[in-house]
């Protein structure tokens, strides 16, 4: 028997039926620890994929064993052992806290900061999905209202299954499977993620966010999203949530891909707190991720807005092919780091096609002991005539025991192009603070108000449903960084 | 009971000994001003009344209503009604002047067990209260003190005096920097918050201010010590002779 089939065997006694597919399996299931061909095999057959899936990981995967890992960013973490990781486990609803009860008190005292309403805590805390039935409901209004726009958004295991030409035609055309090493790794294991479709000319009725899509718990670690904007539409993406994610596993290595085609536009915007680890950032999450969107129509637009406080090691660099004449490209992003925590996170712009425009505002903040690093490249080709980057790039150091460093590549082959850079460092003054607590305010509330300040340009950015909890959030994670 | 009662204060910043046994009593509703040469101790007196870090009590003691403050932190001692209108008010780039604002609003609520204030009576107060002392929209709606010049600065120092209403405000050397229209606007608007519910403190180097907030009462600093105190006389007299006269004696 081979292998493939011998797994499927497997997997079907545990599993038992397919055909109601991998959502309504709340039982535990796992699949042993470690990386083969057998694992790619495995994950491919519990989703119940098509031979073209299984080849596509599988070509992943092959490319993955002949890759190394980069060592080039400033980070710095204990090697990971890739056979010491599960890559496979169904969600263990069983397994959850039965009520916010029993749910860790700390948790709940952030929501409650965060002013997160009881039955979305719930769900944040992954109470069973059962005990947080009524959410369902709302999401399926939502999906109704979706379909009657014609626009598709579901995990994308389904789009695999309901659409696979789609997702046979754009999958890997903007992150191929051998792109990096956590791209690669993703391509051959991804479990779940979303998949966006919006046809021509519709103006997508409402934000999209992962938090309405049914059954996407647990997809966290190795997370596969594909968003496709045919020509004249428009969408609004909302990725991860602000209250603090934890998860138990460590690694994580998303793929996200957007494609907008003539005048069409995404915005994408992603709150990102895993849980950044204690004090030393031990337990934190390790977050390699893989962004990335193609402007291949003209005058099409992507714009990446993040705000990145959690994970002990955050590796993401969220980039603009500008493809099409008149394309945009733009980058808005905060990150925060803490304690021990460690980002290396920036953007890539490559223009292309002529009279393509990019933006780069990032806000690096640093307390603790963390370091940030900022680390972007512009590159104009050769047909970029008349191409535009404007960057600027701050960074705020809270205390005198972190780090931030900003490292630009800037690569212009065509004279037309204007490409303009600025940096600055600064410090949250004594007299900020000072003048602040004069006024009444704790240190705290002080250095929230001077920090989301510091950050204003971004997050105006920001959805507003995102944007108040986002301030909370800043203000949060620099809980105890002063005095 | 006093308002503010100053004991015998001592401190220092860093190794240097700065006020050196001052003595002071402040009551609601009077208006004390403090006069001295440059580096008397003007500015020292007003950080260590506010609780700045860097500037140790050495000595003696603060009661604010009768009960020692030395040990409260500068916000706390803000909540409890402190409040200093900054000779250099600092920028805050970014911050919206509106929710900077809110902010110390709000923190002063919280202290007295009030709910946060509804947003639209809060315009509407900062809107009037703005109006009175000249202040446009357009300047709250820019990010705290960033751009602003010298009198606007100080104009919304003493917008936020109006709005916080303390029991204590120190006005530290609020003159500097101000033209004659701007000192006329900025002193109407510190006379019309004068009131049997407040005490005031007002430092300056300069007599031209005391002729628009008239004191009660005027005390001449030197050296970390208070060396003459009178009513309002006291300060026409420093006009007419400067400070050498009193320091001279000393």
């Amino acid at each position: 028997m081979s292998a493939t089939v011998e797994t499927i065997r497997q997997v079907e006694e545990a599993t038992g039926k397919y055909k109601y597919g991998f959502v309504t399996d709340i039982e535990v299931d796992k699949a042993p620890k470690g990386l083969s061909e057998d694992t790619v095999r495995l994950i491919s057959a519990k989703k119940n994929e098509p031979e073209w899936m299984l080849e596509w990981r599988l070509k992943a995967y092959r490319h993955w064993l002949t890759m190394e890992e980069p060592d080039w960013a400033k980070l710095n973490y204990p090697p990971i052992d890739y056979q010491d990781i599960y890559y496979y486990a169904a969600p263990k609803q069983a397994d959850g806290p039965k009520s916010l009860d029993e749910v860790d008190p700390e948790l709940l005292r952030t929501y409650e900061k965060l002013g997160i309403p009881l039955r979305e805590q719930e769900m944040l805390a992954g109470v069973a999905v059962d005990a947080v039935f009524d959410s369902v409901s709302v999401a399926t209004t939502f999906r109704e209202k979706l379909f009657e726009a014609g626009v598709i958004f579901c995990p994308i295991s389904e789009a695999i299954q309901d659409y696979p030409e789609l997702v046979k035609e754009y999958i890997g055309s903007v992150v191929p499977q051998g792109d990096n090493y956590f791209a690669a790794l993703n391509s051959a294991v991804f479990t779940d993620g979303s998949f966006v479709y919006i046809p021509k000319g519709v103006r997508c009725p409402m934000e999209l966010s992962t938090y309405f899509r049914i059954n996407e718990q647990n997809t966290g670690q190795f997370e596969r999203t594909l968003i496709i904007a045919d020509e004249e539409s428009y969408v609004s993406y909302l990725e991860g949530c602000t209250a603090p994610q934890r998860d138990e596993n460590q690694l994580h290595a998303a793929v996200v891909e957007l494609v907008t085609m003539h005048d069409a536009e995404i915005k994408y915007s992603t709150v990102q707190n895993w849980y950044p680890g204690d004090e030393n950032g031990k337990g934190g999450i390790y977050n390699f991720v893989t962004k990335r969107g193609a402007c291949r129509g003209d005058r099409s637009k992507i714009s990446w807005t993040q705000v990145e406080t959690g994970s002990a090691i955050t590796w993401k660099y969220p980039s603009c092919i500008l493809q099409g004449a008149d394309s945009v490209g733009e980058f808005y992003s905060v990150a925060v780091t803490n304690n021990a925590q460690q980002a290396d996170t920036g953007t890539k712009m490559i223009h292309i096609g002529p009279r393509t425009r990019s933006t780069i505002i990032a806000k690096g903040i640093a307390a603790g002991k963390s370091d940030s690093t900022y680390r972007g490249l512009v590159r104009m080709m050769p047909g970029a005539e008349g191409g535009r980057n404007f960057t600027q790039c701050d960074s705020l150091l809270v205390g005198n025991k972190c780090g931030a460093h900003t490292v630009p590549y800037i690569v212009s082959r065509n004279p037309s192009a204007r490409i303009e850079h600025e940096a600055t460092t600064s410090r949250i003054s004594e007299d900020q603070l000072f003048y602040c607590l004069q006024r009444g305010m704790t240190q705290e509330d002080a250095v929230s108000l001077i920090v989301n300040g510091f950050c204003k340009e971004v997050m105006k950015e920001l959805p507003m449903e995102f944007a108040v909890e986002a301030q909370k959030l800043i203000g949060i994670s620099l809980e105890g960084s002063v005095g | 009971m006093s308002l503010i009662e100053i004991r015998d204060l001592h401190a220092s910043v860093g190794d240097t000994e700065i006020l050196k046994g001052i003595s002071l009593t402040i009551n609601r509703g009077e208006v004390h001003a403090i006069m001295g040469p440059n580096g008397s101790g003007k500015s020292t007196l007003s950080y260590v009344l506010a609780g700045r870090d860097g500037y140790e009590v050495t000595g003696g003691d603060i009661l604010l209503d009768g009960v020692s403050i030395l040990e409260m932190e500068a916000d706390e001692r803000a909540r409890a009604g402190m409040f200093l209108a900054f000779q250099y008010p600092v920028e805050l780039p970014g911050v919206g002047g509106m929710s900077f604002l809110r902010g110390a609003v709000n923190a002063r609520r919280r202290e007295e067990g009030e709910d946060e204030i509804d947003h639209l009576e809060f315009v509407k107060m900062v809107r009037g209260k703005a109006g009175e002392l000249g202040i446009k929209d357009e300047m709250l709606k820019r990010a705290v003190n960033v751009g602003f010049s010298g009198g606007e600065k100080k104009r919304y120092e003493i917008l936020q005096l109006a709005l916080l209403e303390p029991a204590f405000a120190i006005l530290d050397e609020t003159d500097s920097g101000l033209d004659v229209d701007a000192l006329r606007i900025v002193s109407e608007g510190v006379n019309a918050l004068r009131s049997d519910a407040i005490g005031m403190l007002v430092i300056t180097h300069y007599q031209r201010l005391l002729d628009h907030i008239v004191p009660d009462f005027v005390h001449i600093l030197a050296d970390g010590k208070i060396l003459k105190s009178g009513d309002k006389n006291l300060a026409l007299e420093v006009e007419k002779s400067g400070y050498s006269n009193f320091t001279d004696a000393a």
